[in-house]
């Protein structure tokens, strides 16, 4: 018999607690090696200029007040559908069908801006319709995978995945056999626009609005999830549904309420797609956010305040990203993708370093390598030590305020 | 303990043996031996890293630190495979069987020699491993057709077939009725007088005194010492264990005044696959009694203790509940555990399975508090104030060890697990007390504890049900003990004047009608 006795190259250990410093300098650190190595991937493919293109991501996003505040929508946005999707997440239903929701909710209200628009509404009225009536569509999209989850135990995950090619199905539907068009969008309707905010001089008056419904509706879900007892009862439905039924929490009942929660604000985002920012719908307006929503969400562990930040990295990528394409003249956009797909993949890829060490034979590679982490941890302990009393400073303010 | 300690050949040396999980111990620099042809009994309390250190040598885990020496020799054993080659073989508390596989196919699954694979040539060979040790094993029977005994087996003889001199069994005893416990005993025995070394992991010390030659002593990690058990009694292996000396007995108190509180009648439920689960179960329930329920696991415990708490749909049956007081009859049957609260109904059960649904591990200990009680107060918004008085009282008053009420229940030990769970079913100062297997995986000094609250709440004239497993535990602390079996009652027994054997007969045959009461 074959005796084994080489010792494994390297096994891994789950680390226990890692502080908050460190993990933030985890991640920073991956955000940083990520770029390097993207940027130099470009170079190849491209032959960009690595520093250029840093300087030109930056300028994508900050570069002119138009660039802000398009960016600053776009984050907004993808933010709405992160909150839309996390109290179904806290609840471990899968939702998918971010992108169907949405696309519905803005269908119904372009279809109230054309046909209330022809038939000569005043503005307010179409918007005081369009309103509730997308947002009832979105709400019934989401809600039928839920009634189904609920009842006949069907995985969440696959049907609302496939109520997307549905929605886009009817909206193709309604393009080119209702609206009548033969391009496939229906250009701009010039009735039912929601309202712009701010002078007509300022730049961000279209993007306004979106921001602030973003904002209000973090600090609404927040509360929901922290405070209600909604937001308690979910969270135990999702960690155990056994727990709660012995309980006496009504399983089903929760689950489709929290999937009415995430039509409504599916619904709330297709109306500002249709009604404030495109003026338009096309199969292609929830611009692939119900997908990317989730990676805000996981990447933020389902924590509304730091989906902001989260939302802010994955939106400052792409717009920045865009900024160079048009910079360098790229029109192919797969450079963009592999740029964005190297990032995400580090920006992914870190958690596991987060949660896990990795521990390798002795060496003297690795006695070296020990020994340049050292020197290295010993440089940036000042970071770590910024960040746990900066932790420190806002558990004491959240302690002092209850919880 | 006859001569064999005489030939004292070193099968396995384990020296300064170190694994962590994140900031957990598991183990900390254990070294001791293990010699050709003994049954070592590895003792220690629950958590003290018994199973991981026996984990490391069968490839499971990896240490951290530490040399394993086997005939010798140092080794690496990075996988199960590694172990199997080094004939080490372990059987583990929760058995690795495939359901829909007979023996046979269990047995030869995952070899590669292409002769040891055949069915042939294996049932040959595991006729020879039968005669030789005395199992009886069918090999065309499947594995869910088995019982947990059967699996058992399988498992001893799954390992033996791949030459294994080294067996690890993870406390073998816990699911085996006393008779089964004794066929176990003897093919143990052969094994040894074999030249087999056998480790046993357990926490029963008469089983340890009983059939083991050593007895290695871990304590929160550490290795403590190995003794002869020829030298040594429970009494010395107890301190050993626990560090201290510690006084082991439950005061029983006679019933005061002993009235119906809940009656049961005819109770049938079935599983998920339309077969009775349980199977017209009639019992009282007195106040001021602790009614102890005893039976094979999985015998319908469970089902029985659900059903009144409204988790399970009832075929037939009635559960009447009488208020204090006004004597009122209230229906249990087929109400929901928020509807058995609504009717005022202070009913409280503390699950068999506490993390999966008494508690829910991620939360913190406030948030665990708030299960029962989220729904009062103020609307919308819960009010979290209340809970964390409870937590806090509930962490001084049963001396939950924590770092704070802010954390997950999960981080906690087994122990302090449990006296969240207790703390908060016994904080609404319950007329009616659930608990199964209300210690199971608690050290000691926790059991006594929960032993005593379950005591205090019998004093306090609540009717507690007492689902348990050790029997001897049943005996000392139950006032009636309703013993089952295959979901069927087979006959309740006055505690006070019962057997062991009593118990243990009624529970394994059918066709004893004694009532005792």
């Amino acid at each position: 018999m074959k005796t084994i006795e080489k010792e494994p190259l390297f096994h891994v250990i789950k680390r226990s607690d890692v502080s908050i410093g460190k993990s933030f300098l985890f991640r920073a650190i991956a955000i940083i090696l990520g770029l390097i190595f993207a940027c130099l991937v470009l170079l190849v493919i491209t032959g960009a200029n690595p520093f250029v293109v840093i300087q030109q991501l930056f300028a994508g996003c900050f570069g002119t007040p138009r660039r802000f505040w398009t960016m600053f929508r776009k984050l907004s946005l993808l933010l709405l559908v992160g909150l839309a999707l996390i109290p179904a997440f806290k609840m471990k239903f899968w939702n998918l069908g971010g992108n169907g929701q949405i696309l519905m909710g803005a269908l119904t209200t372009a279809c109230c801006m054309h046909f209330l628009g022809n038939e000569g509404f005043p503005n307010w009225a179409i918007i005081l319709i369009m309103i509730p009536s997308s947002i009832l569509v979105s709400v019934i999209w989401a809600v039928i995978p839920a009634i189904f989850k609920a009842f006949f135990n069907t995985n969440e995950s696959l049907f609302t995945l496939m109520l997307n090619y549905v929605a886009e199905g009817i909206v193709a539907v309604f393009l080119s056999g209702i609206f009548k068009s033969p391009t496939g969008s229906i250009g701009i309707i010039s009735t039912g626009h929601l309202p712009a905010i701010g002078s007509s001089s300022f730049v961000g008056r279209n993007d306004l609005l979106s921001i602030i419904v973003a904002f209000v509706l973090l600090g609404i879900v927040f509360a929901y999830l922290r405070y209600a007892k909604h937001g308690y009862e979910l969270e135990v439905v999702g960690e155990s549904q056994n727990t709660a039924r012995y309980i006496g929490i009504n399983v089903k009942g929760v689950v489709i309420r929290t999937m009415v929660l995430s039509g409504v604000i599916c619904g709330i985002v297709g109306i500002l797609l249709a009604g404030s920012i495109n003026h338009s719908i096309s199969t292609a307006t929830p611009e692939n956010m119900g997908f990317t929503a989730i990676m805000v969400a996981w990447l933020a562990k389902f924590n509304p305040l730091s989906m902001v930040a989260t939302a802010f990295i994955i939106t400052f990528f792409s717009r920045g990203m865009a900024q160079v394409q048009k910079y360098y003249e790229i029109t192919n956009d797969s450079a963009t993708y592999i740029f964005l797909g190297i990032i995400y993949f580090f920006i992914i890829g870190v958690e596991f370093f987060i949660s896990y060490r990795v521990v390798f034979k002795d060496c003297k590679f690795i006695r070296w390598c020990n020994k340049v982490n050292k020197s290295i941890s010993k440089a940036f302990a000042p970071v770590g030590v910024f960040f746990t009393n900066l932790k420190n400073k806002i558990i004491k303010v959240f302690v002092k305020e209850g919880k | 303990m006859e001569v064999q300690m005489n030939n004292k050949n070193v099968k396995i040396r384990l020296e300064n043996i170190t694994k962590t999980f994140g900031k957990v111990i598991a183990n900390s620099n254990v070294s001791f031996d293990i010699y050709e042809g003994e049954i070592l009994s590895l003792l220690g309390e629950n958590g003290s890293g018994k199973t991981t250190l026996m984990n490391m040598l069968s490839g499971i885990y990896y240490p951290d630190s530490g040399k394993i020496y086997v005939d010798g020799e140092h080794v690496n054993i990075a996988s199960p495979r590694d172990a199997y080659n080094y004939h080490i073989g372990m059987i583990h508390q929760h058995f690795k069987l495939v359901d829909v596989f007979t023996s046979l196919e269990n047995i030869v699954l995952g070899i590669k020699d292409k002769k040891m694979a055949k069915a042939k040539y294996a049932r040959e060979k595991v006729k020879e491993i039968c005669d030789k040790y005395g199992f009886i094993i069918d090999l065309n029977k499947h594995v869910y057709e088995m019982s947990v005994s059967e699996k058992q087996t399988l498992e001893i003889i799954k390992v033996l077939y791949r030459g294994a001199d080294i067996l690890i069994l993870d406390e073998p005893t816990a699911v085996l009725t006393p008779s089964e416990i004794n066929t176990l005993f003897a093919i143990l025995k052969n094994m040894r007088n074999d030249g087999k070394s056998i480790i046993i992991i357990t926490h029963k010390l008469n089983e340890v005194m009983e059939i083991s030659n050593r007895v290695a002593v871990l304590r929160k990690g550490e290795y403590i010492g190995t003794v002869s058990t020829s030298e040594t009694d429970e009494k010395k292996l107890t301190e050993m264990m626990v560090g201290q000396k510690i006084e082991l007995n439950i005061n029983r108190s006679l019933p005061n005044n002993p009235k119906p509180r809940l009656i049961v009648e005819h109770l049938t439920a079935k599983n998920k696959y339309g077969l009775n689960s349980i199977e017209d179960i009639s019992f009282t329930a007195n106040t001021g009694e602790i009614l102890g329920i005893a039976g094979i696991s999985g015998s319908g415990q469970r089902e029985i203790l659900e059903s009144i708490a409204g988790l399970v749909k009832l075929e037939t049956g009635t559960i009447t509940y009488i208020t204090p007081k006004t004597h009122e009859e209230v229906n249990l049957r087929n109400k929901t555990p928020m509807q058995i609260r609504e009717l005022g109904v202070r009913l409280s059960f503390v699950p068999e399975d506490r993390l999966g649904m008494g508690l829910v591990g991620n939360m913190d200990i406030t948030d665990n508090m708030m299960l029962r009680s989220y729904q009062k107060g103020k609307p919308i918004f819960v009010d979290r104030h209340t809970p964390e008085e409870l937590a806090n009282k509930t962490i001084q008053d049963l001396e939950v060890v924590t770092p704070s009420v802010h954390t997950a229940v999960r981080k906690l030990s087994g122990g302090n697990v449990q006296k969240v769970l207790v703390g908060r079913e016994i904080a609404s100062s319950p007329k009616v007390l659930m608990a199964a297997y209300p210690v199971r995986g608690l050290d000691i000094n926790s059991s006594y504890t929960i032993y005593n609250l379950l005591n205090k709440q019998k004093e306090r004239g609540a009717a507690v049900i007492f689902v348990g497993e050790d029997l001897d535990v049943l005996l000392a602390l139950s006032d009636r003990i309703l013993v089952i079996g295959e979901g069927k009652v087979r006959g309740i027994v006055d505690a006070r004047t019962t057997t062991k054997e009593e118990v243990g007969l009624l529970m394994t045959h059918s066709n004893i009608n004694k009532e005792g009461e």
